[in-house]
């Protein structure tokens, strides 16, 4: 196993690396990046003299290593919008996002591998017929309008919940309910094909031959061979959920760096949407390595082997 | 004093996929340290005749009629909670592919002690002595490994360990060396054999393979296309067959010594698909002595004594 990690960890790195590189060369594509970052109506002499500042006039090799060296340190650049240092404006909006995709996931999982489970196991049985409609609506309704839809019931409607902002606790449900209600029926969809891809293995039947019931047979051994293929695929949908973080977190105004990135954009602070496109690809590399490291750890044919 | 009842008794046997009569009116009988073969063309309904003695037939497949006893207990009548006891217990089986029916996520030792009911840490020591008897080297450390990191014949042994420990009457064996190399295969035949001989296990084997009937079986069933062509004690049979089928299938045995497989050589013409059997003989097609008779009329299963039957009209020309 160890050569299986340390050779996961090692494609992570040059993956963040190249993350990183192609931000850079992104910055420098248009010729002169100034022009990106000051506003429209600028004069000449106002960029010569920015672009002096941020030392885009040294040569592009001096500039890429200053570029690492002051990452390293956490350094993002000065954003001129908020007048403000990016990393910090970037720091102030992680932690709304975290809260808001563990939330989420927790919606996704809790609700998505019971129910794939649900629909693999009864498979053929109205239920899971049921089941099935279920999942395919809350995977087709687009998140900006499942969102509206549960803001009108469970905000405008019933008075349950509040509906937009971050202000108190109960704040980040309907947010992270709709968020989660794409993801959940992604997380189903994968449960249903693996388990029932495990249910029709011999293992199963030798299981039940040798005495266990159908409901033991699953618990003990097809569940967590399901599992294999359900981990691999779940890093790429927490990529997606963050990817749908933007629109949900706009729709609710939920403070993350989903609405950040969105407020830049159109404010065209171009430091902001650099560290925010950053921030994302460097979990979305993360939670690929969580997942192969959770993958070695389920299947003994890694974990075991050379 | 009336005799103990066989170890395995099916009679009438049928089982239905939509339409099609599958398994046709099968009966068979397996005594105590018996080994029985059931031989038979790729599709002709051996395995869902044992899985239907485990009860464990996939959903597609209707049971449609006859009784399964097992030491004398029809089985096709009790609640699925109490064949659930049975399995593995009063009977138990072994599967084709060693490797594939191990869970791969759990421990060898983890699986055989599922079969005891006990969790491994009690049942530790009863499995390693079973390890020792289906003859692995190293138990102890076997227990803990994972089938992976087996061979074939190793995870093949495990499996009949599994289905052992808990010293079953009745042992269903699925062509268990079909998956494996010639000379694990001829291990893996002569461990099952020592294995019922030892513990007074009755063995119903299926197989392709002519070479393991001789090898292994006191008695056989050659069936074809859901019936039972011939039974008889291998010895006679193999001299005398007494239905077409089963001369066809001994004369297309390969003669020369270093042939590696003997499996059902082909013969002539195709087994009529599931649905398309007609009124008569299902063999008819392909039978040198068909007449009209044949495809008018069922044979039915005669009892030509010295414990042969044949579902034969001209058994006494065959040969
Ligand atoms: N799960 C199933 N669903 C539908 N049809 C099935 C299923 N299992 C078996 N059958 C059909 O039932 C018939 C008998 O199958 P069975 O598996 O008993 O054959 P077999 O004699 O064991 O053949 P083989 O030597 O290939 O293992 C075949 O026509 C097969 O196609
Ligand atoms: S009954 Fe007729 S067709 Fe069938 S095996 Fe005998 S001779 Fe051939
Ligand atoms: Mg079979």
């Amino acid at each position: 196993m160890p050569r299986h990690i340390a050779g996961r960890v090692g494609q992570a790195l040059v993956a963040a690396f190249g993350v990183l590189s192609i931000v850079f060369v992104v910055l420098h594509l248009s010729g002169d990046p100034t022009l990106l970052l000051v506003p429209p109506d600028a004069s000449a002499a106002q960029i010569a003299e920015l672009r002096h500042a941020l030392g885009f006039d040294r040569p592009l090799l001096a500039q890429y290593l200053a570029y690492l060296g002051q990452l390293a340190h956490f350094d993002l650049g000065q954003s001129l919008v908020q007048r403000a240092p990016v990393a910090v404006i970037l720091a102030a909006r992680i932690p709304y996002t975290v809260e808001l995709a563990l939330a989420a996931l927790a919606v996704a999982i809790g609700l998505g591998l019971p129910a794939g489970i649900a629909m693999a196991v009864w498979r053929g049985r109205p239920a899971a017929r049921l089941l099935a409609v279920v999942v395919l609506a809350g995977q087709s309704l687009p998140t900006f309008w499942s969102g509206i839809l549960l803001i009108l019931l469970f905000g405008v409607t019933l008075g349950w919940l509040p509906t937009s902002g971050a202000d108190s606790a109960s704040s980040v449900i309907l947010p992270a309910v709709a968020l989660g209600l794409v993801t959940m029926a992604g997380f189903a969809r994968m449960m249903r094909i693996a388990m029932l891809d495990e249910l029709g293995r011999d293992y199963v039947a030798a299981a039940r031959a040798r005495g266990l019931s159908r409901g033991a047979a699953i618990l003990r051994h097809v569940l967590r061979n399901a599992a294999i293929p359900v981990v691999t695929i779940a890093a790429l949908e927490i990529g997606n959920l963050l990817a749908g973080a933007v629109i949900v977190e706009t729709v609710f105004a939920w403070p993350g760096i989903g609405q950040l990135a969105m407020q830049s954009i159109a404010a065209r602070d171009f430091l902001v949407v650099q560290a925010v496109v950053l921030f994302v690809s460097l979990v979305y590399i993360g939670m690929n390595l969580l997942a192969d490291l959770a993958y070695a750890w389920i299947d003994p044919r890694i974990r075991r082997g050379p | 004093m009336t005799p103990a009842p066989p170890a395995l008794e099916i009679e009438e046997l049928s089982l239905s996929i939509a339409a099609a009569r599958v398994v046709d009116g099968v009966s068979l009988a397996v005594a105590a340290g018996e080994v029985v073969a059931m031989v038979g063309e790729s599709g002709c309904g051996k395995s869902l005749t044992a899985q239907a003695v485990m009860r464990l037939l996939p959903d597609a497949v209707r049971h449609q009629g006859g009784r399964i006893r097992v030491a004398g207990q029809d089985i096709t009548a009790l609640p699925d909670s109490a064949m659930r006891r049975l399995r593995g217990r009063a009977l138990s089986m072994i599967f084709q592919e060693p490797q594939a029916a191990l869970d791969p996520l759990a421990t060898v030792g983890a699986q055989i002690a599922e079969a005891l009911r006990l969790p491994l840490a009690r049942a530790r020591p009863a499995v390693r002595a079973m390890l020792e008897e289906v003859g692995l080297s190293d138990p102890e450390r076997r227990i803990d490994q994972y089938p992976f990191e087996l061979s074939g014949g190793m995870c093949q042994r495990v499996m009949i360990a599994c289905a052992l420990i808990a010293r079953p009457a009745l042992l269903l064996a699925d062509e268990p060396t079909t998956a494996l190399d010639v000379t694990i295969q001829a291990q893996i035949l002569a461990l099952l054999r020592r294995l019922a001989a030892e513990r007074g296990t009755a063995v119903l084997l299926i197989t392709h393979d002519m070479g393991v009937v001789a090898d292994i079986a006191d008695r056989v069933a050659v069936m074809y296309a859901g019936r039972i062509a011939e039974t008889g004690p291998v010895g006679a049979l193999f001299a005398a067959p007494r239905h077409p089928y089963t001369a066809l299938l001994l004369a297309a045995i390969p003669r020369l010594a270093d042939t590696p497989k003997s499996r059902l050589a082909v013969i002539e013409g195709r087994v009529p698909m599931p649905g398309a059997f007609g009124a008569g003989c299902r063999f008819a097609e392909r039978c040198p002595l068909a007449d009209a008779r044949c495809t008018a009329q069922a044979p039915p299963l005669r009892d030509l004594g010295g414990g042969r039957h044949s579902a034969c009209f001209h058994a006494e020309r065959v040969g």
